[in-house]
This record gives structure tokens, sequence and C-alpha cells, in this order.
């Protein structure tokens, strides 16, 4: 379908039960659904005759420590035939496995494997699950939030081993991240204390 | 009797000339036919995505430079684009020229070294020399705009950082005129070359069903027939008010998304010239101070001045909550950028979404079957950068 509304109300009675929330910005639909209802979705989507979303751009994870169900998982979709963007989302906790698109779509296989080795999110029934981005032996999830931007170890060729070796980071000085936020607003602690006064009286 | 004969598995680089870049390539043959072809890239990953989230929306700009190294500016268009559309604002009339400008230099740069490359790869040493002169050309003009060849850093939300020095419309204007013939120079020793057409046509055939399959796009999209081109289909800047045409291949090999490049060389330049044709005078950026720095004139004049340019360059500019999806028609195909902002003055998230790395991806579809010496001709017409593959 050609008009964005449209869509976006056929989307809804046709998979009522398969989607939490649609919403339309940025001249595109965002849809929220669940991790098991996920993959009749996608289905849905590509297949239509009024939906028509061959393509799969990309797959991406946003993490979110401080929340219960930790990572947002985000597929983008694109149809060429009515030339519309949508993008599906659903939220999980940190250890669960997700359904893998590669049965569905080919292109979602290394995607899967980046989000796997970003993220440390797994799939349930992907071909080929290896780390992708990173170099061999690496431990971690890089794009997580608690993984430090310096990482935890660095390598460089030692002359006395004559090979090249792994060792934790050692820095000069440490990452500086300065605290810029408005002097007019007060930095965060004079706030807070502000608040708790104003809350007092 | 029988014989069991075992598969050869071939290590294809990290340093090879033909792997454009550094890409390990396991190769599975059977004599000299591939049966399996496992690509390991991931030798240049500098973590782009996390460093972004650490820096403001101003400074990850250049990160953008160094993902697609031959065509930067087409990378930083998408991220101004994106933080534009959450910010609301809106670019001037001459910034989009401009802007325009520099990205179908960029398109012209990458398809320049694409095609020569190629032509490299499969044995003709002319065309590189040929077309390595003109991108010195074009890189100067990039210079004269930005201060620097390669990594030019010059897209702003909300325009550019400066405008054009004098007499460099004249020149690239100049450039439009004699490049039609460099383009005729480089088609007359390829097109109809025996060995360059003995070399690509009909190798690494893509039907329309896998491209779309395998997420490709640009140029791997267009050489197998589909017409799409995310200037025209979702046009973004000043490419509504443009005429270009969108050369599409028919057999989907890589002898067509040879031509296709060609003539997108030829539509560029009529681009660029209309482009110079229509251009006035007028503000290359957003005129809010609260995004786009003042002129260092008025900082001597004006405390309000002085103040935006202090909370600019420190702090930066506050993006407020949002998420979106935009997405340019780079040289090698849709490059996209997933920008998540929460309110702050660094991106939450910023995922970069890059045609290479799903192009390469299928290189096991697209190689199968085919001999060894195929594989610099596919992986050449691929248009492989590492700087965007790995990020």
């Amino acid at each position: 379908m050609k008009n964005l509304e449209d869509l976006e109300k056929k989307i809804n009675s046709e998979l009522t039960t398969k989607i939490n929330n649609t919403k339309i910005k940025h001249n595109q639909i965002y849809i929220e659904t669940d991790k098991e209802d996920f993959i009749d979705v996608a289905i849905f989507l590509k297949t239509n005759q009024d939906t028509k979303f061959r393509q799969l751009i990309d797959i991406t994870v946003v993490d979110y420590p401080e929340q219960n169900q930790r990572f947002e998982v985000i597929y983008l979709f694109l149809s060429h035939e009515f030339n519309q963007r949508l993008i599906v989302k659903y939220l999980i906790s940190e250890n669960e496995v997700i359904p893998s698109l590669t049965s569905i779509f080919p292109s979602a296989n290394w995607m899967e494997r980046e989000v796997f080795d970003m993220y440390g999110v797994s799939f349930k029934d992907h071909p080929d699950l290896r780390r992708i981005l990173t170099d061999y032996g690496f431990e971690g999830h890089p794009l997580r939030k608690d993984f430090p931007l310096t990482g935890h170890s660095e390598v460089r060729y030692s002359e006395d081993q004559k090979k090249v070796i792994s060792e934790p980071v050692k820095l000069e000085q440490n990452y500086r991240n300065f605290d810029y936020e408005s002097p007019w607003e007060g930095t965060k602690y004079i706030k807070e204390e502000i608040e708790s006064n104003d809350k007092k009286n | 009797m029988t014989k069991k004969i075992k598969n050869l598995n071939l290590n294809f680089g990290p340093q090879h000339p033909a792997a454009h870049g550094v890409l390990r390539l396991i190769l599975e043959l059977d004599g000299e036919v591939v049966e399996k072809a496992d690509p390991h890239i991931g030798l240049l990953h500098r973590g782009t995505e996390k460093l972004i989230e650490n820096k403001t929306y101003m400074q990850a700009v250049p990160y953008f430079d160094r993902l697609d190294y031959v065509a930067p500016m087409n990378q930083e268009h998408a991220f101004a684009l994106a933080v534009e559309k959450i910010l609301k604002i809106d670019v001037p009339i001459r910034a989009q020229y401009i802007r325009v400008i520099f990205c179908e230099i960029g398109r012209i740069l990458s398809h320049i070294l694409n095609v020569t490359t190629q032509a490299l790869d499969v044995g003709a040493l002319t065309p590189s020399l040929w077309g390595f002169e003109e991108r010195e050309t074009l890189m100067t003009f990039y210079e004269r705009a930005s201060g620097s060849r390669l990594h030019a850093n010059y897209f702003r939300a909300g325009g550019v950082h400066q405008d054009l020095p004098k007499g460099l419309e004249e020149d690239i204007a100049k450039f439009c005129e004699t490049f039609p013939k460099i383009i005729n120079d480089l088609e007359s020793l390829l097109t109809d070359n025996r060995i360059f057409k003995q070399r690509n046509v009909d190798i690494g055939v893509v039907t329309k069903e896998d491209a779309l399959n395998y997420s490709f796009s640009g140029v791997m999209i267009r050489g197998s027939g589909v017409p799409w081109d995310l200037r025209k289909s979702q046009p973004y800047d000043c490419y509504e008010s443009l005429d270009f045409k969108i050369p599409v291949g028919k057999n989907g090999d890589c002898y067509d998304r040879y031509l296709c490049r060609i003539e997108e060389m030829k539509e560029s330049v009529s681009i660029i010239k209309q482009c110079l044709a229509k251009m006035e005078k007028g503000p290359i950026k957003s005129l809010d101070g609260k995004i786009s720095p003042p002129p260092k004139a008025e900082i001597k004049q004006s405390m309000e001045a002085l103040i935006h340019h202090f909370k600019l360059f420190t702090e930066g500019y506050r993006v407020p909550k949002d998420e979106i999806y935009t997405a340019v028609e780079a040289p090698k195909g849709e490059f996209g950028v997933y920008l998540i902002s929460d309110g702050s003055s660094k991106p939450y998230k910023c995922k970069i979404r890059a045609p290479g790395f799903s192009h390469l991806q299928s290189m096991d579809y697209l190689i199968k079957g085919h001999m060894l010496a195929d594989v610099p001709a596919v992986l050449g017409s691929l248009d492989i950068v590492f700087g965007e593959v790995d990020r």
C-alpha cells in the first residue's frame, strides 16, 4: 500500500494479536512486538501483497543496562514496491535466545553474527553463529554499555618472545570524560541537593 | 580403481593486492573450481559505533570519513541528515547544492577507483593510471573546500562547515567540461576490450530475486535490473529539483555493473553542472546559534556569540530524545545511519548500515562454481572498501 496510514491500519488489523503497538514517525512505521511473534510478523511483512517488505536492511540491538529487559532488538525493512520503510522491535532480557531470520532473509546471516559479536545475543537455528568483526579469541561484547571504551586487552609484537602477544590495557592516562553540563542549570549533585531541600520545605 | 581426491583449502589474503584491503578469504577448491568461500572480516575493525557513542554530535562527523574512505562526504551526509531530521532544522539552499556537488564528486571518486582497479585485477594497467590523475584533481577540490584531501569533516547538521573558496566553482565547472572525454577514453580501453569482456561477462550473475534477498543496494541491485536509487525514490536535500537518469543493467553480471558505474559517472557530471548553474549566493549553514557556531568576527563583538561558541565546542548541541533511520545513496549502495538520541549532547546509539557489508556477505553465493581466477573479478565488481565493511 502506498499510503502510510492505510498500511498501518492493514498491519494492525491483520496482526492484531501479534503486535503491541504501532506508530508513524519520520515517515516510517515503528512496530513493537514480542519475541515469540516476531517470525510470524516478518513472514507476513515479506509475503503479503499489500506490504511486500522484501528487503531486510539491517538488524541491531540497543543496550539499556538499567532496564529489566535489557536489550531492544531492532529490525529495519524496506519495500521497493511501495517505497516504504518499517522498523520492528522487541525487548529481551540478557540471556534470552532469540529466533534467527536466516531462513526467511539469507542476508540476516552476517547481521545476526554481528549482533552476537557486539552484544552477546544468541540466535536459535542460526547456521553459523561465530564472531565476525572482533579478533580471533576476543572476549566480551564491545557495544554493551558496560564494556569500557578502551577495552580490556591490547595487542603488540613482543621482541623477547618473537610473536604477537595480548596483554591487559595499560594507559598513561585514563580516558577522561568531562562533565560539560550547563553551569546555568547546575551540575547534577547540586541540582539533586536543591531538589531535596525543596521537598523538605 | 577410484582415487579419493581431497578438496584444497586456500587462504586468500589478508595481504593480497586483489583483496582490496584486508580481506581474508578461505576458499575451498575442487581443482580450479571454487566450492565454498568464507570471508573473514573485521581486520580493520576500529569500533566506530562505540567511539561515536562517546563523542558529541559534531565530533562524530570525522568518523564517517574513515568508513568508506574513497567517498568520505557521502557518509557524512547520512549522519548530517539524521541529526537535522531529529532537530527539525532546515538547510539553506546553497548548502544543499554544495553538499550535492560534493556527494557527486565522491561518487565519481569512488567509481573511478572501482572501475580502474577492477580493470587492474583482470589485467589492464593503463586505466588506473589515467583514472588516478582525475581522482587527484577531484581531491584537490575536496582540499580547497574542506582543507583535506580525504578526511574532509566538512558537512554539519544544518549545512556545511564553510563556504566554497573563490574560484572553486569555476574550476569544478571546467572539470565538468573535460572529464566526459576522460570517461570516453577509459571506455575506449575497456568497454569493447576482448579480454575485459571475457573476464567479466556472465561472471558473478545476480538475479533480481537474490539481489533483494541478499539486501543488495546501489549498483549491485541496479545491475540486476531493479530501478532503485534513493536519490530518486526517497530524495533528500535538493535531488528532487535535479534532472538525472538512473542507469539500470540487464544481466546482473560484473560487466553490467561496470557499465552502470560508467553511466553513473556521466550522470554525476550532469548533476554537478546543474547544481553549479542553479547555485546562488547565500548562507551555507543553519543560522541557529544553538547549532552552528557563529562567525569569528561576531565572537569579538557579541557576548551571545561568544557563549554559543563556547557551549558548542565544549558540551556541544543537545539533541532531543528520538530515534530515526536515514539512508543516502552512497556510491556503493544504501548507506544508512540508525541514530538514537537521549536528549544529551552525545548519541545514545549510532548504528551504521554499510552497503559493502551485505554485498561481501554474498561472496559465497556469487563465487560458487566459478573458477579461482574469477574471485578477483567478482570481488572487484562488488566494490568493497574495508573501512565501511569492518567499521
